[in-house]
């Protein structure tokens, strides 16, 4: 109830920011900050959970971005519909990629994932319709009402979009799901032999994880006005999601809102004032430094912080 | 689409001439991800890391093959603290060692990349040497002198790791502790010992690869994203730490893609890798030549 109550509480509070006069720059942060805490949710239900390692992230994020501009394009449909249609496109994506390897070990999961992304880019570049290498112009249709603008606006669904991420990341933790998944996690072997059906619920988690990422996907044509594969499939979403989940901590959904929250926003402050490829930078040294040195997360510092002042 | 049987022999020997060199630089993740099960994804960082030092040496005016070569020592120390470092933070912890140690190396080779981008920049880079840029003449065929050089050095890299690997003490070590470590443990030798030595030598193949790699064609630091999709296609199409596989495999590949290269068009050609390993995952993930 008390969470419901915030979220509620978020909402009304976004949507307030949202038709406020502040500045346009904050918006576009904020899109991208959203973004982020949106795919590390996502990438944490099966990374996280199950202890299977996505590298794929912007594939699933590319299909739902690529369904969205073909929709537009074909029907014009609107938004919600684009996001629907994303994130379905995206679960299918999940579904296919884990029938062929979550049978495996965790290591040929996580080559798969890239395979796909690759795979993925491939067929767009060489898909006409869509704009292939060059990419896609969009004109966008006109603003709905009560919003002033385009970046308000989608502002508003990104929120919208990763408050129903975590929402589902939180059902799915507490869940007879989420308990099995954790059970993958300690120790598969065991978990097979007390009768948990592993393959089902690694694949229950990997079409979740995957049509969420469709979802996130879906609005960012509609956002640039324009697609183009190269920064579509770009790998930084990969590190985005992964770097969002560990340095949160993987083990709770407010891990990765934690983790994203500080990282996106850290990142911005440094495209700002410095460039763009040192924030990419910064985001692999801050991996590569929590995972050996607080393997937990910022959720266990916290917590090793709690028991320590206790 | 032009179909006809010379392009199809023209592919083909292209094919041969790719398919050694994608063994070659392979070859060191056979070793490192195949025979001791490290998830090395930056394996392919660190090989384009081996082509921008060979560019540095190159243009002090030497030859790019033997810059590679010199380059092999500081490699090997490079292996040795890689994986030191990965066993003291991940393996000797066992719990959880599978997404974090992918983690680490996932951010390895973005640190790798883009530490490369900030040194020299995202344009392309290539190496001058006298047989880059001209052509052997053969009948109606044209083979570049690029290709061959880096066929010569493949073969001979391939042939010399699998005769270390099957006659030497050391060679056997290794294979040994990819067999059983526990046994190994009991036989009083240190695993951990000849595992560090194992992928000091297998980083150290990487910078004679990468060398290659800048041989056959201009580099940029985002390279390795394509490699990782050739190399890892490779390794589990060998069979994970078969050597002769590797050359099998490197072989099926080079083929493979250079006949879709020829016939299809140069932006279909980088996803035969990727196709091809998600394939072999789905259908036969024990590889064509598993032990």
């Amino acid at each position: 109830m008390k969470y419901w109550i915030s979220v509620a509480v978020i909402l009304v509070l976004t949507l307030g920011v949202a038709l406020s006069p502040v500045n346009e720059y904050f918006f576009f942060a904020a899109y991208f900050v959203l973004t982020a805490i949106a795919l590390s949710t996502a990438w944490n239900i099966l990374g996280g959970y199950a202890g299977y390692v996505n590298f794929g992230t912007p594939a699933f994020f590319g299909v739902g971005a690529y369904t969205a501009v073909v929709l537009f394009k074909w029907l014009g449909a609107p938004l919600p519909v684009q996001i629907v249609a994303g994130a379905v496109m995206g679960g299918l994506l999940g579904f296919g990629v884990g029938l062929l390897t979550l049978r495996l070990r965790g290591i040929f999961f996580a080559i798969g994932t890239i395979a796909v992304i690759f795979i993925m880019e491939t067929l767009m570049i060489n898909w006409r319709y869509v704009g292939g290498a060059t990419g896609l112009q969009l004109v966008r249709p006109p603003v709905s009402v009560p919003f002033d603008t385009y970046a308000r606006m989608l502002f508003m669904v990104i929120a919208v979009v990763a408050v129903v991420a975590v929402s589902i990341a939180r059902y799915v933790q507490d869940s007879w799901i989420g308990r099995g998944l954790r059970a993958i996690r300690d120790s598969e072997e065991a978990a097979e032999c007390s009768g948990v059906p592993t393959l089902r619920l690694k694949l229950i988690a990997c079409v979740i994880s995957g049509g969420l990422m469709g979802a996130v996907g879906a609005p960012m044509p509609m956002y640039l006005s324009f697609i183009e594969p190269a920064s579509t499939f770009s790998l930084n979403y990969t590190i985005a999601a992964l770097g969002g989940s560990i340095i949160g901590g993987m083990s709770h959904w407010g891990g990765p809102i934690i983790g994203a929250l500080v990282l996106s926003t850290l990142q911005q402050i440094i495209t700002v004032t410095i460039s763009g490829e040192v924030n990419v930078l910064v985001v692999g040294v801050l991996l590569v430094l929590f995972v050996v040195l607080a393997p937990e997360g910022v959720l266990g510092l916290f917590k090793r912080w709690l028991r320590s002042s206790k | 689409m032009i179909f006809s049987l010379d392009l199809l022999t023209e592919a083909v020997i292209f094919g041969v001439l790719l398919g050694c060199f994608y063994a070659a630089v392979s070859i060191g993740l056979s070793v490192s991800f195949g025979l001791l099960d490290v998830p090395h994804v930056a394996h392919p960082a660190v090989m384009i890391l081996g082509s921008y030092f060979t560019y540095l040496l190159a243009n002090q005016g030497l030859d790019p093959i033997l810059s590679g070569v010199i380059l092999m020592p500081a490699f090997f120390v490079l292996g040795v603290l890689i994986y030191r470092f990965y066993y003291e933070s991940f393996e000797k912890r066992g719990s959880e060692a599978g997404v974090r140690g992918l983690a680490f190396f996932f951010g390895l080779a973005f640190i790798i990349e883009i530490g490369l981008i900030l040194t020299f920049g995202v344009d392309q880079r290539t190496v001058r040497a006298a047989y880059i840029g001209s052509s052997w003449e053969l009948g109606d065929y044209r083979i570049p002198y690029r290709m061959l050089v880096a066929f010569g050095v493949a073969l001979a890299l391939t042939l010399a790791l699998t005769i270390y690997l099957s006659k030497t003490f050391i060679g056997r070590a290794i294979k040994a502790v990819a067999q059983d470590q526990g046994a190994l443990r009991l036989m009083g030798a240190n695993p951990v010992r000849i595992k560090q030595w194992a992928f000091g030598i297998a980083t150290a193949v990487s910078a004679l690869a990468g060398a290659m790699v800048i041989v056959v064609g201009p580099v940029e630091p985002s390279m390795d994203r394509l490699y990782i999709g050739r190399t890892f296609c490779i390794v589990v199409l060998a069979g994970l730490g078969s050597m002769t596989g590797t050359l099998a495999s490197g072989l099926i590949l080079g083929i493979s893609e250079s006949i879709v290269l020829m016939f299809f068009g140069a932006s279909w050609a980088p996803a035969v890798a990727f196709g091809l390993l998600l394939v072999v995952l789905g259908i036969r993930p024990q590889g064509l030549f598993g032990r």
